[in-house]
């Protein structure tokens, strides 16, 4: 269970970013997180896997506090976040083993991820991963060889190969087609499934996040302004959450500060 | 608005009239100065014109009779520039990650920029007599200068291309919980190879032709040989040697680009 209370991000002296937000994600529950560009949603995810540095609030995960971790321990409870990028964040010029394989580069050592003498049992398992989601056969091609939808599957194999308690996908769809793009939303919905494991996408497409997903958190300008099941998702909910602009949102905060 | 405006002229380099005039007047004032007042022996200078035809007489045609002290003097210089460029680079790495801003904390910065600016100031020749002094003349001395040399280019390229690596690729490691240096090995390293190849390269070929520099000036290899053949007068035998340093120089090069242009 991710359990965040009164989580606040802010940017230098600015307005936060992060407006005390509070959000829980139990069992295996599929959110995906929409709202319009600078909305904050990148950085709620960030936030979870430290990536961005909390401002405060509490970020639990299981019952661990993690935005108080540092060095090893914070390195510790990485390896239960799984994150798939938009750009992927592949190492183009590393083959399709090496990149699943620095999933579990929190658990190996350094000198046995340099000499690449990988764990029996992370091999298999990167095959069966790699067989399930279909690019087993490309186990020694160079990642940048791969096509859009192709590279996206090595990146969630690679999160996954992190035997995570979580998976943040961070736009996980914005780079690729519209078909590729369902297909990827699929497969993290049916992995989710499999793996027992909750899923927070963030995702411009509200069309996919109403059909993949089993719980939307709509963000407008660092607050969660919907909560709830993508049927709920009407028309006046949409408006809410994605018209005016950031930039009206602020002066409103100004007028309403004067 | 009234009128279509149709004429149009580039805004002036210095845009206050003042300054550039000042600039201008100030540049060409200086120049005529310089020329007035360095002092320039004119009779001196036409004594040196026979003088050189004397030299350039007595060194044609080229003699090749001691080609074996020439061979040796090679070998010593291109097992000086490969030795060097070995050190070099070796050391390079390491600075090359203290002095990249976004992945070296500030300290470790200004320390790794240090060591590249004080490894850059000084000119090949002036190491050289500083670590002839040092550790006497001979090709150790020379592979010393050029470890510095090298540093000095290597670290500084490399930091400038850790710099401007895709960061996406270290966040997706921190992100699995990666410890550092795994992150560095797997996130950065593939980033950089192919420039750290390129520089490699580059470095052996320019070490060697600095290899003959420093030899001059008592740090062993080919310059040495020069060198002495200038002193004993041996004119003939040193146009033999600078054809074969062109000859070698030119080959190297082009081995060089060729490599560095299939890696691209």
């Amino acid at each position: 269970m991710l359990k965040i209370t009164d989580l606040v991000k802010r940017y230098g002296s600015g307005d936060p970013v992060l407006k005390n937000l509070d959000l829980t994600i139990e069992g295996e529950s599929v959110v995906s997180i929409i709202g319009s560009s600078g909305a904050g949603k990148s950085t709620l995810l960030r936030c979870i896997n430290r990536l961005v540095e909390p401002t405060s609030g509490s970020i639990e995960l299981n019952g661990t506090e993690l935005t108080k971790l540092r060095g090893g321990n914070l390195r510790a409870a990485r390896r239960k976040i799984g994150m798939v990028f938009q750009g992927f964040n592949l190492v183009d010029r590393l083959t399709v083993m090496e990149n699943v394989q620095s999933g579990r580069l929190g658990y190996i050592s350094t000198w046995a991820a340099i000499m690449r003498r990988y764990p029996k049992e992370d091999i298999r398992r990167a095959y069966e991963l790699m067989e399930r989601v279909g690019i087993a056969q490309y186990a020694n091609t160079r990642a940048d060889q791969l096509s859009g939808g192709e590279r996206q599957r090595v990146g969630v194999v690679r999160a996954l190969m992190q035997d995570p308690e979580i998976l943040l996908a961070d736009e996980p769809t914005a780079s690729l087609d519209p078909k590729t793009s369902e297909q990827i939303m699929g497969l993290l919905r049916d992995l989710a499934g499999e793996l027992k494991l909750p899923v927070l996408i963030n995702i411009h497409n509200v069309t996919e996040a109403k059909e993949y997903t089993d719980r939307i958190v709509g963000m407008r300008y660092g607050r969660i302004i919907f909560d709830d099941k993508p049927a709920s998702l009407d028309q006046e909910a949409m408006d809410s959450i994605y018209s005016g602009s950031p930039h009206a949102d602020r002066s409103e905060d100004l007028k309403a500060a004067s | 608005m009234s009128e279509a405006r149709d004429t149009w002229k580039k805004p002036p380099f210095i845009a206050n009239p003042a300054i550039r005039w000042a600039v201008y007047l100030g540049a060409l004032g200086y120049f005529l100065w310089v020329g007035a007042t360095m002092p320039i022996d004119w009779a001196r200078v036409a004594d040196g014109f026979g003088r050189a035809g004397r030299i350039f007489g007595g060194a044609f045609p080229p003699s090749f009779e001691r080609s074996g002290l020439l061979i040796d003097g090679f070998l010593e210089s291109l097992k000086i520039a490969i030795l060097a460029t070995t050190g070099g680079v070796l050391l390079s790495i390491p600075i090359a990650f203290m002095a990249a801003r976004n992945v070296a904390p500030l300290p470790i910065y200004y320390l790794g920029r240090f060591i590249i600016i004080v490894a850059r100031s000084f000119h090949p020749v002036i190491v050289a007599i500083i670590f002839v002094k040092a550790v006497g003349f001979g090709p150790f001395a020379g592979v010393l200068t050029l470890v510095v040399y090298s540093i000095g280019f290597v670290a500084k390229m490399l930091a400038e291309r850790i710099e401007e690596i895709d960061f996406g690729q270290v966040e997706a490691m921190k992100a699995a919980g990666a410890p550092f240096f795994s992150t560095i090995f797997y996130a950065i390293f593939p980033q950089i190879m192919p420039r750290q190849i390129g520089l490699t390269i580059y470095q052996l070929d320019s070490n060697l032709r600095a290899s003959a520099v420093v030899g001059i000036v008592g740090a062993g290899g080919i310059g040495a040989t020069l060198a002495n053949a200038f002193g004993r007068y041996d004119y003939d035998f040193a146009l033999a040697i600078t054809i074969v340093i062109v000859g070698v120089i030119l080959i190297s090069e082009g081995i060089s680009g060729m490599i560095r242009k299939r890696i691209g």
